[in-house]
């Protein structure tokens, strides 16, 4: 319970001092510092939990079980490998006139309040606690996307405030149906909108009420998610905010969004008895997986291209859990952690490419390998990665979902193999010319940090080899819970 | 709890419903914010009422965060605002009124449809008023849409979390206060972080017309 308010106070605390302490020399070593307390802390607290079992805290208001302890340390560890990659890249950022220090000032705080936020929403046990999370988490973005302050930057972070701020009403909306519904049952307390509880009165909760509960939800975190076709805020909050926010972004909100959707999915089910919610998302799924995947092709600037590529992976993972079942959860979680620790990898050589090359403009980049090799291979095998083949993670969670699809639900399988070959010529035709070729490109004023990027891949290939019997029997038990 | 209750429930519930219609409709800016703070005092008036009526004291609290909030401390920001940007006395040409106002009474419809048959297993003395809290969600939704200029966007917006309360109330006897307190926070961090952004965006385009935001496409 004390390292529960460890997690949620270090970051917390982080934010307030960096922005106090105000912009100096060291100040993004000091981020990495927080950041690695706090996964220090995330490690604790899943040590903790693997070994006791499921723990609650602070009047049942937390609440941490192996579906989000997982996510927890997943976030705290990119959090801190982002941080590492931020450091050289927010430095030559700032040689080139685009940060400055008021500016670095509120990128440092605001990412620790962002971290914050999410690990709210991840171990909160109230629903109502997980929605003013997810909208605080945009708040903590919005400035973050709009901080070069160009037109396409606030134009960028205008639509992604108004537009996922629209979102998240409807999901406040649901959110209030669902307190209705439970009142019901569990009577108008403070309890009425803890999981654990509505869990275990979920078959009791009036089904009319959660149906409609479930879609306003469905559609204001689906947004979050970025699914087609709530996505528009995403490719451009991606491309105009700066790279170590496209990776947190990609790697991790979304995430932490389908995991609200989750939550929510499975109180639903639980009270309807019927697949509806599941029939929803992979609706929802699909149609985000075929659509991003064509999307994919048509698309000039590499931040975007590689937005639409999480697009498309976010939809692929809530087909996955629409599907439901052991193996297709199992799947889907494997994909989140894949997909977030293989795509974060990417926006790190993405972000350091672009600086090399001036320009996001995937046709002005040319000749990584020769200048860089280590930023050329980085990309080159991350996007292989995440193109899904194997022996990568990403290569293991698709194939459990397609051959799932395959015996469950045959009509979408053709789908699912056209938008993945789809994808995959687009992506790799774009990525190729720019890792090979020649260039005129020079070095970077300072030393790239790709050790982030390697341990990264490294785990994704690991994760496609060899799944460490403790890692595979914690997602088993997460798929479990989630039906 | 008498026979008036209910009545000065649904007194407030079609003051609510039809302050988001006369905020569809109108230009001016600076009314526009006023129509916001009446629009937060009927909401105020409705949480009393159901409060009073049924002794649920957080209730109480709940309305005078709204007072606060949403009647006095949102709409002083909006006007300062309007007032250091210098947009004060701003009109906006909307074209077709006529026709924004027959599909705000579709989407009225549309929300009485489709929250009647969940009120009815409410148990709150306001519970016909789910359908009009429904309601003025989809037509400040709808005011979001029509709108070309960031500020009446905003006060769209704001208008949206107002229904939204409005459901809480409606619906049930308002969430739980922990809850009703994070909302209300969210709120207020989110106001100051437009402000801030709005003038952002004065400073890039010299205007704060939306038009200007509309330049990131796919190719």
């Amino acid at each position: 319970m004390e390292i529960l308010a460890l997690l949620l106070a270090i970051p917390l605390a982080a934010g307030l001092f960096l922005w106090l302490w105000g912009e100096r020399e060291g100040a993004p070593e000091v981020n990495s510092a927080f950041s690695f307390a706090t996964f220090a802390a995330a490690a604790w607290l899943t040590a903790t939990v693997v070994s006791g079992g499921p723990i609650m805290g602070f009047d049942e208001q937390f609440f941490v079980d192996p579906l989000n302890v997982f996510l927890v340390a997943l976030t705290a560890f990119v959090g801190f490998t982002t941080s590492l990659f931020s450091r050289p890249y927010m430095r030559i950022e700032r040689e080139k006139g685009r940060m400055t220090p008021a500016r670095l000032r509120l990128y440092h705080s605001m990412y620790q309040i962002f971290m914050f936020t999410m690990l709210l929403a991840l171990t909160t046990n109230n629903m109502g606690i997980l929605w003013v999370a997810m909208e605080a988490a945009t708040l903590a973005t919005v400035l973050l996307v709009s901080v070069y302050r160009t037109a396409a930057a606030l134009e960028a972070a205008w639509k992604y405030f108004i537009l996922c701020g629209v979102g998240i009403a409807q999901a406040l909306f649901g959110t209030i149906l669902l307190y209705f519904a439970a009142e019901r049952v569990l009577g108008a307390e403070g309890s009425a909108l803890l999981w654990t509880h509505l869990n275990l009165v979920k078959g009791q909760l009036e089904p009319a009420i959660l149906s409609l509960a479930f879609v306003f939800l469905m559609v204001g975190y689906g947004t979050k998610v970025g699914l087609v076709p709530l996505h528009n805020w995403l490719p451009d909050a991606h491309a105009e905010g700066p790279t170590p926010i496209s990776a947190v972004l990609s790697g991790l909100l979304l995430n932490v969004a389908l995991y609200s959707v989750i939550r929510c999915k499975v109180l639903a089910d639980g009270a309807l008895g019927s697949h509806f919610a599941g029939n929803i998302m992979m609706g929802f799924g699909l149609l985000s997986v075929v659509v991003a995947a064509f999307f994919l092709s048509r698309q000039r600037d590499i931040k975007r291209m590689f937005a639409y590529s999480s697009v498309e992976h976010m939809g692929l993972m809530t087909f996955a859990f629409g599907m439901g079942g052991p193996i297709a959860n199992f799947a889907g979680l494997l994909h989140m952690t894949v997909h977030s620790l293989v795509k974060s990898a990417i926006f790190f050589a993405v972000g350091h490419a672009a600086q090399k090359a001036g320009t996001q403009v995937m046709d002005d980049i040319r000749g990584l390998l020769k200048v860089s090799p280590t930023i050329g291979w980085g990309l080159m095998i991350g996007t292989l990665a995440i193109l899904g083949m194997p022996p990568f993670g990403v290569f293991a969670s698709e194939f459990l979902i397609l051959t799932t699809a395959m015996r469950e639900h045959t009509w979408a399988t053709p789908f699912l193999l056209l938008a993945l070959g789809v994808a995959f010529a687009s992506v790799f035709s774009r990525v190729q010319p720019m890792v090979f070729g020649e260039t005129p490109l020079s070095a970077l004023t300072h030393q790239p940090a790709l050790t982030p990027v390697f341990v990264h891949l490294g785990l994704g290939l690991m994760l496609g080899l060899y799944i460490p019997p403790y890692l595979a029997g914690w997602y088993k038990q997460a798929a479990r819970l989630l039906g | 709890m008498n026979a008036l209750t209910p009545q000065l429930v649904n007194l407030f519930a079609s003051a609510l419903l039809l302050i988001a219609f006369a905020m569809l409709a109108q230009r001016r800016i600076v009314t526009l914010i006023n129509l916001f703070a009446a629009q937060g005092l009927a909401l105020v008036g409705s949480t009393v009422t159901v409060a009073l009526a049924t002794g649920q004291t957080h209730l109480l609290y709940s309305a005078g965060i709204t007072f606060a909030l949403k009647v006095l401390l949102l709409p002083y920001i909006l006007h300062r605002l309007i007032r250091r940007l210098n947009v004060k006395w701003d009109i906006e040409t909307l074209i077709n009124i006529p026709t924004m106002m027959l599909v705000g009474i579709v989407l009225v419809v549309f929300a009485f449809n489709l929250a009647l048959p969940i009120s009815e297993f409410s148990r709150s003395i306001a519970r016909g008023t789910l359908g009009i809290a429904l309601a003025c969600v989809l037509l400040s939704f709808l005011m979001m849409i029509t709108r070309s200029k960031a500020v009446p966007q905003v006060i769209g917006f704001l208008s949206m979390e107002n229904g939204l309360f409005f459901a809480a109330t409606s619906a049930t006897y308002g969430m739980p206060m922990v809850v009703e307190l994070g909302i209300a926070l969210d709120v207020l961090v989110g106001m100051v972080i437009l402000g801030v952004f709005l003038f952002q965006i004065r400073e890039q385009f010299d205007s704060l017309d939306i038009h200007h935001l509309e330049k990131l496409k796919d190719e």
